[in-house]
């Protein structure tokens, strides 16, 4: 970028950096960030243009829970709870919450209609996993939220047709007090394959940290399940009730996602190694501190080497 | 200019370019000031004459063109470019030269090979601003032995601002910034990507009698190993410490349970 544009910005332009700006921020810093973006900008309409774009894609992606006006529950923002414009369908207590992106508030709630809901034969896998998932995450997240949706096939009757179900699990840990804030998501898809007889599981887990005081450091990981033992996972359908395939999916689930933090303990073992190890001076036992004071002279550099008994690198 | 700032440090280290990018644009007249205090990874030029890797930073940069510190000479050629003083550039050599040596030694042996550069130029009323920087590339494909790393680069940037003062003393303020990037990618852990800047400050009043390129040695010594303390605690400290929290550790889901489920047929 070289300092010789005069030009301005053009208004498209100013949107899709205050854009990128807000669908950058870290989990739990998004208002934050809507702040000094307006302060750069100084320019509200331009904002509030960039702002009505991108904090939708920004509550999906990060899958916010937002409570219900009348405290009666709350409601997962997600694309798979998604039904219309700014209408998500919470199925455990089958309203629609209307959310104001931008506020990150759920404005008024109504009661779902039944095309908007899953036949009771989906309903009944849906609501089996969403009750173990509930439990599983109880356990294993101090602060985590979740649920299930049928994203394929809702409409499915009984037996025989392929469906597929969605759980999205989220949990988040601000404290901005701290400078410290992080967030867990992953997103399991579930199909029901009838004519396979396979129920095949797959995962998406991504996780991020940033500490922010004097400084910026930011962990990003993310990780596909696709490994063999993971890929398809064989459960004869036929014989699993849904409670059945609700608590193998789980325990699925559960594995995987131990696994997973386990491996990141792992990396943080083993980086620490990688950058810091041998991160000591080769010094003769004599001295413990370089020589500083013993370069006046030009010819320093040699001298010191002979000293120290380096040799010379190129 | 706070709330640019304020921004820099929420947006992922890894933008930190095309970010800073885009607040050059919408901040033209904040440009002198975000660019001396956003940190940006180094970039290094081969010096034509000497063959040897330079830095490239604000410091030594004149419109488009930068000095070479072992050459003195401007990368592309510049008619008219600045130049440090004839002491200051004798500090320079020196410094440049003793600052190689320093970091031989206290080299991370993933991270051969590291490229070092100092400059330092005219700052008011005799004082004088030195920069001191490093890069270091430790991924599988530069000096990195372990090849463990998909990419790992350490850089760090010292300045200081030096100040006379009566009885053969002087002011010295360093502000000093290490970033660091680290990632990795495999089968079992998927991308895992680590990064960021860190910030200290320190001041001193020492003794000139000393020589100034002592003192500011010491202090950047001193301040490295602060600095190493501080990246474990925060880089691997406090991360992990936050991804633990999200999600305790619990026992290893026996596998003998996905046994288990493969047996429910009848």
């Amino acid at each position: 970028m070289s300092d010789e544009e005069e030009t301005q910005p053009t208004d498209e332009q100013k949107i899709e950096i205050a854009k990128w700006f807000l669908l950058n921020a870290p989990a739990g810093e998004i208002q934050y960030i809507a702040k000094d973006m307006k302060a750069v900008l100084q320019d509200e309409t331009l904002y509030i243009t960039a702002a009505a774009e991108a904090f939708p894609l920004y509550n999906k992606s990060h899958m916010i829970c937002l409570d219900f006006p009348d405290r009666s529950g709350e409601v997962m923002v997600t694309p798979f709870s998604e039904i219309g414009e700014n209408e998500y369908l919470d199925p455990r207590t089958a309203q629609v919450a209307i959310v104001d992106h931008v506020n990150q508030v759920c404005r008024r709630a109504r009661p779902a209609n039944d095309e908007e809901l899953p036949t009771p034969y989906i309903e009944e896998y849906r609501y089996a996993l969403d009750i173990e998932v509930t439990k599983y995450v109880s356990e294993a997240y101090p602060k985590g939220i979740c649920s299930v949706h049928c994203v394929n096939g809702k409409d499915v009757e009984e037996p025989g047709m392929d469906f597929e179900l969605v759980v999205v699990i989220s949990a988040a840990r601000l404290s901005p007090q701290n400078f410290c804030n992080g967030s867990w998501r992953s997103i399991w898809n579930v199909e029901f394959k009838d004519e396979a007889q396979l129920v095949e599981v797959r995962g998406t887990l991504q996780v991020g940290a940033h500490y922010f005081e004097e400084g910026n450091v930011q962990l990003d990981a993310k990780h596909e399940c696709k490994d063999s033992t993971m890929f398809t996972v064989i459960l004869e359908m036929l014989y699993l009730s849904p409670e059945d395939s609700a608590h193998s999916v789980t325990t699925i689930i559960r594995h995987h996602e131990t696994e997973y933090l386990n491996s990141l303990q792992t990396s943080y073992s083993k980086l620490p190694d990688a950058t810091f190890k041998d991160l000591r001076r080769k010094l003769p036992v004599t001295r413990t501190l370089f020589p500083w004071h013993n370069t006046s002279q030009f010819s320093l550099r040699k001298d010191i080497q002979k000293n120290l008994g380096l040799e010379k690198k190129k | 200019m706070e709330a640019a700032m304020g921004l820099m440090r929420r947006i992922p280290p890894k933008h930190s370019e095309a970010a800073l990018t885009a607040l050059l644009s919408l901040l033209p007249h904040h440009s002198a000031d975000l660019l001396s205090q956003v940190d940006q990874p180094l970039q290094v030029l081969c010096d034509v004459d000497s063959g040897k890797q330079f830095i490239l930073c604000e410091y030594n940069r004149d419109a488009d063109s930068y000095r070479s510190p072992w050459s003195n000479k401007y990368h592309p050629p510049l008619d008219d470019g600045l130049y440090p003083s004839q002491e200051l550039r004798k500090l320079e050599v020196d410094a440049n030269d003793v600052f190689m040596v320093y970091l031989d030694q206290s080299i991370n042996r993933y991270y051969e090979g590291g490229t070092s550069s100092v400059y330092i130029w005219e700052h008011e009323d005799e004082g004088f601003i030195a920069c001191f920087l490093i890069k270091k590339d430790g991924s599988r494909t530069a000096d990195g032995r372990r090849g463990y790393l998909e990419e790992g680069s350490w850089e760090a940037i010292h300045v200081i601002e030096v100040v006379p003062l009566e009885e053969a003393t002087a002011r010295y303020c360093l502000t000093s910034s290490v970033m660091l990037s680290l990632t990795t990618n495999d089968e079992s852990s998927g991308n895992f990507n680590l990064s960021g800047s860190i910030r200290r400050q320190m001041n001193m009043d020492l003794p000139v009698a000393a020589g100034h390129l002592c003192n500011m040695g010491r202090m950047i010594e001193e301040m490295e190993s602060k600095l190493r303390y501080s990246l474990d605690q925060v880089y691997f400290g406090k991360t992990k410490e936050m991804v633990c929290t999200l999600r305790p550790p619990s026992e290893p889901v026996q596998t003998r349970l996905l046994e288990l489920i493969s047996k429910r047929r009848p």
